[in-house]
């Protein structure tokens, strides 16, 4: 994920790219959230307009992803999971801890690591049997 | 020399992509030639990273290496677990749809043959559709999603259908707590997945695949992109694409994957139409669970009747189970349905990793049941699962000590149920908010009784008014907590 200054003829390239996909107005959110690490709200108008939809069809698919942000991430966030396998080994005290630590946590509902829990997910990079630490 | 550094995400959430480079570069210190192999996992999760280096045809496996070990474990000195082929947890196993995972480089074609793969492809190439469709239902699979649908049926009634364009979708939106087979499959041996699909769209005659994978996995659809990549020549004319969930729990229920695969919001669609007969951008569509499409490759290599000789009942086969949470040895068993939940979590999985006694356990994801001691020996199989008032789900199951409070637990499934509704249907919508609600009185001890009475009535309401499982099965993990745990709710 990268977080390049929003600028609209990236974005309109982005999104031309994605023309002939079929059903194409998520992935271009994904998209554009992948280049700029969120998804501007001028993107909104533009993937309507390309796709032939109206704008709030754009915001209701925009609005109903938790993935997508309208700002970009802090770097001090993180995901942890506050789902129930990571339950069963105190993801709620880490998710404390990590708070308390300056993190800003965004629960997250299972990395699929259950086995090794907590789990929690900076960037891309998945972690097990978290730690305050570890997420540093 | 050969050497094994799984390159799984739960083997590289605990450091072994730094176990591979600190190898190597031990390996170039010593000038020894080593070839690393980024193998799926074997499943033994606790025992990641599970280095295993090839010796005289057998492979010896060194546990829970760090990148301070690489010299003990090329010395041999490192704490070892012996060859990992006669290792009891492993040996003692059934794996039939992971028969490949961890011992392949999943991303070889040339190993994934050497292994039994594309068999089953080559045999269905040259079967009927109809014969293909029927190897599939005389197997007896079931929808290994949770459903637990018979797979042939479903096929049959997509090769009937007339379209100028069907689809086959794999549901890989694992989304259920204490799963995860299906992203060990899909790290560790895509090429399954791929083969099963490309049997299905021979079998229904689609010609389009997609892969709808979760957001939370990254690195399995970073390997299926390169697995589809190197498997296209083998496939015919079946095209595979994967697409990226975003984030939505409820998009793994299969009408609101169609809804978010065609780019709108994953709420949930009205049944029928069957997604069969009108599924993917209103085309027949046969939506399968990874693991069911996964294990077609080996039913059509090996026939149906050695697939069912597996199994009780009508759980036909082998389940891929998982043991989660508060786990002393956590990870995949795949072994026939019908293994007692005892023999796996006290067996398998040696009870809790706190060490404290097992307090309860949830089977079945975030919408499965809450079981106590008196529970741990049911069969586990779809049948005696629902006997029981519960559910097998995806086969996920997750360990709880005797710190667990039920009543949180039954609250948080009904917060789940909040955060995650689609929205689409009202008992599943506000039920779920209500169900907060009334589990907090209950919890500070407000008209307790009616408190209870209430929130079975709202359950009630739930279970029969939901469009989909995820209001329609909230209540289960909430009642059954209620009735197997009375005294976490104040009651007797």
């Amino acid at each position: 994920m990268s977080s390049n200054s929003w600028n609209v003829a990236i974005a309109e390239d982005v999104i031309a790219t994605l023309r002939d996909e079929p059903g194409p107005v998520l992935i271009a959110l994904q998209a554009i959230q992948e280049k700029f690490g969120y998804v501007h709200e001028d993107a909104l108008q533009m993937i309507a307009d390309a796709f032939n939809v109206s704008r709030a069809e754009v915001f209701g698919v925009f609005t109903y992803y938790h993935d997508l942000k309208k700002a970009p991430q802090s770097e001090k966030a993180v995901k942890i999971c506050a789902a129930e396998a990571c339950q069963a080994v105190g993801c709620d005290k880490l998710i404390a801890d990590a708070e308390a630590a300056g993190f800003e946590v965004e629960k997250a509902y299972c990395f699929g690591n259950c086995a090794l829990g907590p789990a929690a997910m900076v960037g891309d990079r998945l972690i097990g049997r978290a730690t305050v630490e570890k997420l540093k | 020399m050969k050497i094994f550094v799984p390159g799984d995400s739960a083997a590289q959430s605990v450091g072994a992509d730094l176990v591979a480079v600190a190898i190597a570069a031990e390996a170039a210190k010593r000038n020894i030639d080593v070839q690393i192999v980024r193998n799926g996992t074997r499943g033994a999760l606790w025992l990641e990273p599970l280095v295993e280096i090839e010796k005289d045809g057998k492979r010896i496996g060194y546990k829970n290496v760090t990148s301070d070990d690489a010299a003990a474990v090329l010395d041999g000195s490192h704490p070892s677990i012996g060859e990992v082929d006669t290792f009891e947890w492993l040996a003692s196993q059934d794996r039939v749809t992971y028969k490949r995972v961890g011992i392949i480089d999943p991303l070889s074609i040339s190993d994934y043959e050497a292994h039994g793969g594309f068999k089953g492809l080559a045999r269905a190439q040259s079967m009927s559709q109809a014969e293909i469709v029927a190897e599939v239902t005389e197997s007896g699979l079931r929808g290994r999603g949770g459903a637990g649908f018979p797979a042939g049926i479903k096929w049959k009634t997509v090769m009937d259908a007339t379209a100028d364009q069907k689809y086959i979708c794999c549901n890989a939106d694992e989304g259920d707590s204490g799963t995860f087979a299906d992203r060990i499959l899909m790290e560790g041996d895509p090429f399954t997945l791929i083969e099963g699909m490309a049997i299905a769209g021979l079998a229904v005659g689609a010609t389009k695949g997609f892969i709808y994978v979760r957001s939370e996995y990254p690195a399995a659809i970073s390997q299926l992109n390169k697995a589809i990549e190197i498997a296209a020549s083998r496939l015919g004319n079946f095209e595979l694409k994967v697409r990226s969930g975003a984030g939505s729990y409820v998009c793994g229920e299969e009408t609101a994957m169609l809804e978010s695969l065609e780019g709108k919001r994953g709420v949930v669609r009205a049944k029928p139409p069957l997604p069969a007969l009108e599924g993917l951008f209103g085309k027949p569509t046969v939506i399968n669970n990874v693991l069911t499409l996964g294990s077609v490759p080996e039913i059509l290599a090996s026939g149906a009747a050695a697939y069912k000789a597996r199994g009780v009942g009508r759980s036909l086969g082998t389940q891929v189970f998982q043991l989660a949470g508060n786990i002393k040895q956590g990870g995949i068993v795949e072994t026939a349905f019908g293994i007692t939940l005892d023999k796996l979590i006290n067996g398998y999985g040696a009870g809790t990793l706190s060490g404290k006694p097992i307090r309860a356990i949830q089977v079945g994801g975030p919408l499965g049941a809450y079981f106590g001691q008196d529970k741990f020996g049911v069969s586990a199989d779809y049948e005696s699962m629902i006997d029981a008032g519960g559910m097998l789900g995806h086969g996920g199951i997750v360990l709880f000590d005797d710190s667990v409070n039920l009543a949180k637990q039954a609250r948080f499934a009904m917060e789940f149920c909040s955060i995650e509704s689609c929205g689409k249907c009202t008992p599943c919508r506000i039920g779920s908010t209500r169900g907060v609600e009334t589990i907090d009185l209950i919890i500070e001890g407000k008209e307790v009784a009616k408190n209870k009475a209430l929130l079975l009535d709202l359950c009630e309401v739930m279970t029969e008014g939901s469009l989909c499982a995820m209001g329609g099965l909230t209540p289960l993990p909430v009642k059954s907590a209620l009735q197997n745990f009375p005294s976490d709710f104040g009651g007797k």
